[in-house]
């Protein structure tokens, strides 16, 4: 099991743009959305790392900016990483997709997009999951609904 | 030409799919589920599963809402793993905020959660015989059940959504009776549950539906992230409770449960023997409960810190996160379930395919899916 | 040996001669038939009626509850109050159904039920065709049941009806095999066809008593195979509720569901009267090859009580099964057919014929 600040160190190896968080639970480390897929190749397939459980995918809206956080845990050694990503755009936000690493980023990413509108490239089905095709995205901060959502 | 298109529309050919529809209301599908089954024959070639019949935007709601709220939102999720997902947040809640909670609340928390557990894997046990034709499975994993149920609503007041822990501990101290009925529960099921074995177990039929059905190995099992006891028995060690134990679970021996049998068969047995294991932790647990208060001081007005906070339960189902960012409010700015059922539900194609209509129910059965956790 | 039971032939016998005091021989015929179909139409609808109570109430034996017990005293009137809510029910009509098959269909099931209970000895001198080809009759008529669900699921035009119908209809062909050699068997030691005639030698003991281990394999056969020709039991797929929501009979609804439900609790007692008749004696009394005091004693109980105790002691094991087993897939079932049962019943077969010759039996 690697501690904090090795796992910090091998991420550095792999990706120097890579910032780190101060005084959090888990290890977060901010990745620029373009590099995020080569760097959690590298992370899924180096032998010391090893983080193959995809524990979690979602994304978290602060107003001025989107963030897709992943949570990764490696079954063999158990040790923890959160993976963050920063997309400006709120237009058209966009990232790639990591569902040839985990099946299981297929789901958590379509759900993401349904509630954030956030699109992942090279996603083989994005579609909506649990909303009609026209209702617009309910997690973000500026969404309203008149008719179903009371605001005090 | 009016006669050809309705030709066309009536004949169903060798290469195009024959269709159809599994739920949403459907006997077998525990919840509102759809199912498009494409089949051929008898066999089916793949499957969609369709969700969001009951998605109620709880996520959603937990940013207008308190964290002692949220509580009794995070009940309706998993209901039948209602405590294990109450004390999920309140544990996240008691570390931000480093408030250190009494003995006596976590022996109790942890005696809940196995009496949820064994409720849980009661219900699962009826349905599942029910599900294969055997009737009488659900009269008798039912009658057992009231036992559980009977204890809540003594200590509670309600059978299912309880909603007892708050941040801080308990909302007030348990019944009296508590430890006595407890401790004759125990006895009594201990008769009862070899005769489940006597009734499904070792049964030439039922063996035969489930042994060598719905294979998923390890390396499926991870990587859909199928967790709880569907992915122990494919030989994966995903226990919670010993990963990173919470409550009173380091002060107890208890096994991890697995098994290589990687089909139905196996996650059935998984199932069983934790039954046992629960009993056994209940057993160690019940005499011991430590006196003291049943809550921390808390301040009235909960506020996290700014800050990401994180923390991991085992349900009955399996692997439960809570991922919550706060900006200093009294209502989180994001709060995330990662459920269960959610990652459970989505191997289902995986290991269907191939198979039969009649396996497809028995596989869905051995996953255990409860269908409001997949929606939230 | 059989002469102190009562012989309903001089019952029959007397309305016989006052009928044909009062009209012409053909009306007498005529009149004789319309009162046994009316005896036959009650008797189908009671022996219905306390068929459908019964299970519910073995059924919830087994499963440690009451039952119904509130209709009534101990709940006994429950089914008619169920007949005449289902009297009342909607029949809906599908759109683009084959009317005429999807109407047809309940009725042709009930139809041969009732040729086959026609043929069936009650008690002595109680029985309304006595063919001399008496079982293989039986057998033809049951077969005929298979139309009925075949109609029913292609008529119903939807993709759940047609699955439940054409497993359905392989299970009864499969299984119509195993009926027919286990039957088979003791028509062998009989010599006859005739099932006055395999009643009647039965007086010195019944054949299960009798043939001893071939009579017990191929009753363990019967049991087993005729609880699949019903569609009941762990063979039940074609009515699966939990997977094709009650598979051919989906569509219908109100009286012609209850026309299937009746058929089916009607057919099983058609075979449990069966298996009683060739296997366990019919309306014979428990006789002991030569004690002739302990035969007298057998012979006061009357030979309808013997009859139908013997006939719902096997509609009671055929209830166990459902209640206890889970159930077969499709192609389990078959392969228990044609892998186990067919073998078994032949070889069977084979060493009765032996037996027979070698005079081994009693």
């Amino acid at each position: 099991m690697l501690n904090r600040q090795e796992l910090t160190d091998i991420i550095r190896g792999f990706e120097p743009d890579a910032e780190f968080s101060e005084g959090t639970q888990l290890l977060e480390a901010i990745v620029p959305a373009e590099k995020l897929f080569t760097l959690t190749e590298k992370l899924k397939s180096d032998k010391r790392t090893a983080l193959n459980y995809m524990i979690d995918l979602t994304a978290v809206d602060f107003t001025t900016h989107f963030t897709v956080v992943y949570h990764l845990e490696s079954t063999d050694f158990r040790h923890m990483l959160v993976l963050k990503s920063i997309i400006s755009d709120r237009e058209n936000p966009a990232i790639d997709s990591l569902t040839v690493l985990y099946p299981t980023a297929e789901y958590f990413e379509r759900e993401v997009f349904d509630m954030f509108g956030i699109r992942f490239n090279n996603h083989p089905n994005l579609k909506r999951f649990f909303l009609e095709d026209d209702y617009g995205y309910p997690l973000r901060k500026d969404f309203r609904d008149e008719v179903n959502i009371i605001e005090r | 030409m009016m006669s050809e298109e309705i030709i066309k529309d009536v004949i169903i050919g060798e290469n195009e799919d024959y269709i159809i529809n599994l739920g949403p209301q459907h006997p077998s599908t525990h919840g509102v589920l759809r199912f498009e089954v494409c089949l051929k024959g008898e066999t089916v070639k793949y499957l969609i599963p369709h969700i969001g019949y009951i998605h109620r935007g709880i996520e959603k709601m937990c940013e207008a809402n308190t964290y002692p709220q949220i509580i009794h939102l995070t009940d309706r999720m998993d209901y039948l793993s209602a405590h294990m997902n109450n004390e999920a947040v309140c544990m996240l809640v008691e570390e931000a905020l480093q408030v250190e909670v009494p003995e006596r609340v976590k022996y109790i928390r942890t005696i809940l959660d196995e009496l949820n557990r064994l409720a849980s894997h009661q219900l699962w046990w009826s349905a599942f015989g029910m599900d294969l034709g055997a009737l009488t499975t659900f009269f008798y994993g039912l009658r057992d059940r009231e036992h559980i149920l009977d204890i809540f609503e003594e200590s509670f007041g309600s059978r299912l959504l309880h909603s007892f822990n708050t941040p801080g501990g308990l909302m007030h101290d348990v019944h009296p009776n508590f430890q006595k009925r407890i401790k004759e529960f125990i006895t009594y099921f201990k008769k009862k549950l070899p005769e489940y074995d006597q009734l499904l177990t070792g049964n030439v039929i039922f063996q035969n539906r489930s042994i060598g059905i719905g294979n998923m190995s390890k390396e499926t099992a991870i990587a859909y992230g199928v967790t709880g006891p569907s992915g122990r028995g494919s030989n994966y060690s995903c226990d919670i409770r010993k990963i990173a134990p919470y409550g009173a679970y380091d002060k107890v021996q208890f096994n991890e449960i697995l098994e290589t049998g990687c089909d139905t068969f196996a996650r059935y047995k998984v199932r069983m023997r934790e039954m046992w294991e629960s009993l056994s932790i209940l057993e160690q647990l019940v005499d011991n409960i430590p006196e003291g208060d049943f809550t921390a001081k808390m301040k009235p007005i909960i506020k996290l810190p700014a800050g990401e906070y994180f923390k991991r339960v085992e349900t009955a189902r399996g692997e439960l996160a809570v991922y919550a960012v706060s900006d200093g409010n009294k209502s989180p700015l994001r709060m995330r379930f990662r459920t269960p059922n959610f990652s459970n539900l989505f191997v289902m194609n995986e290991i269907t395919a191939g198979h039969k209509i009649a396996d497809l129910i028995a596989i869905s059965g051995s996953l255990d899916l409860v269908i409001p956790d997949i929606d939230r | 040996m059989s002469s102190n039971i009562y012989d309903f032939s001089t019952l029959t016998g007397a309305i016989h001669t006052w009928l044909s005091g009062m009209m012409p021989s053909g009306m007498v015929i005529f009149s004789e038939m319309v009162l046994v179909g009316l005896a036959f139409l009650l008797m189908y609808a009671l022996v219905g009626l306390f068929l459908v109570y019964f299970e519910r109430k073995v059924c919830a034996f087994i499963q440690n509850r009451v039952g119904p017990n509130r209709v009534g005293p101990y709940g006994i009137i429950q089914t008619i109050a169920d007949l005449i809510k289902l009297l009342m029910k909607e029949l809906i009509p599908i759109r683009k159904s084959d009317k005429l098959l999807f109407n047809l269909a309940p009725y042709i099931v009930i139809i041969c039920s009732f040729l086959a209970m026609a043929a069936l000895p009650y008690a002595k001198g109680l029985q309304a065709m006595d063919f001399n080809i008496g079982v293989f009759y039986i057998m033809a008529v049951s077969s005929l049941s298979v139309i009925g669900i075949l109609l029913a699921g292609w008529s119903s035009n939807s993709k759940y009806s047609l699955i439940g119908a054409m497993r359905s209809g392989a299970q009864i062909v499969s299984y119509e095999l195993s009926v027919g050699l286990s039957l088979l068997a003791i028509v062998v030691f009989a010599g006859t066809m005739q099932l006055s005639g395999i009643v009647e030698s039965q007086a010195n003991g019944w054949w299960i008593f009798k043939g001893h281990i071939p009579a017990v394999i191929s009753f363990i056969i019967f049991l087993i195979a005729s609880t699949a020709e019903i569609n009941r039991g762990p063979f039940d797929l074609a009515e699966a509720e939990s997977e094709l929501t009650a598979g051919f009979h989906t569509e219908y609804s109100g009286i012609k569901f209850a026309f299937f439900f009746l058929a089916e609790y009607m057919n099983m007692f058609i075979v449990s009267a069966l298996g009683a008749t060739v296997f366990l004696g019919g309306w014979m009394p428990f006789h002991i090859g030569n004690l002739d005091g302990f035969n007298q004693i057998m012979d006061y109980i009357p030979s309808a009580i013997w009859f139908f105790s013997k006939t719902f002691f096997i509609i009671l094991i055929i209830m166990w099964f459902k209640w206890t087993f889970p159930r077969l897939r499709i192609d389990q079932l078959l392969t228990l057919e044609w892998k186990y049962l067919l073998p078994i019943s032949l070889f069977n077969i084979v060493l009765i014929a032996f037996i027979v010759l070698m005079g081994w039996h009693f």
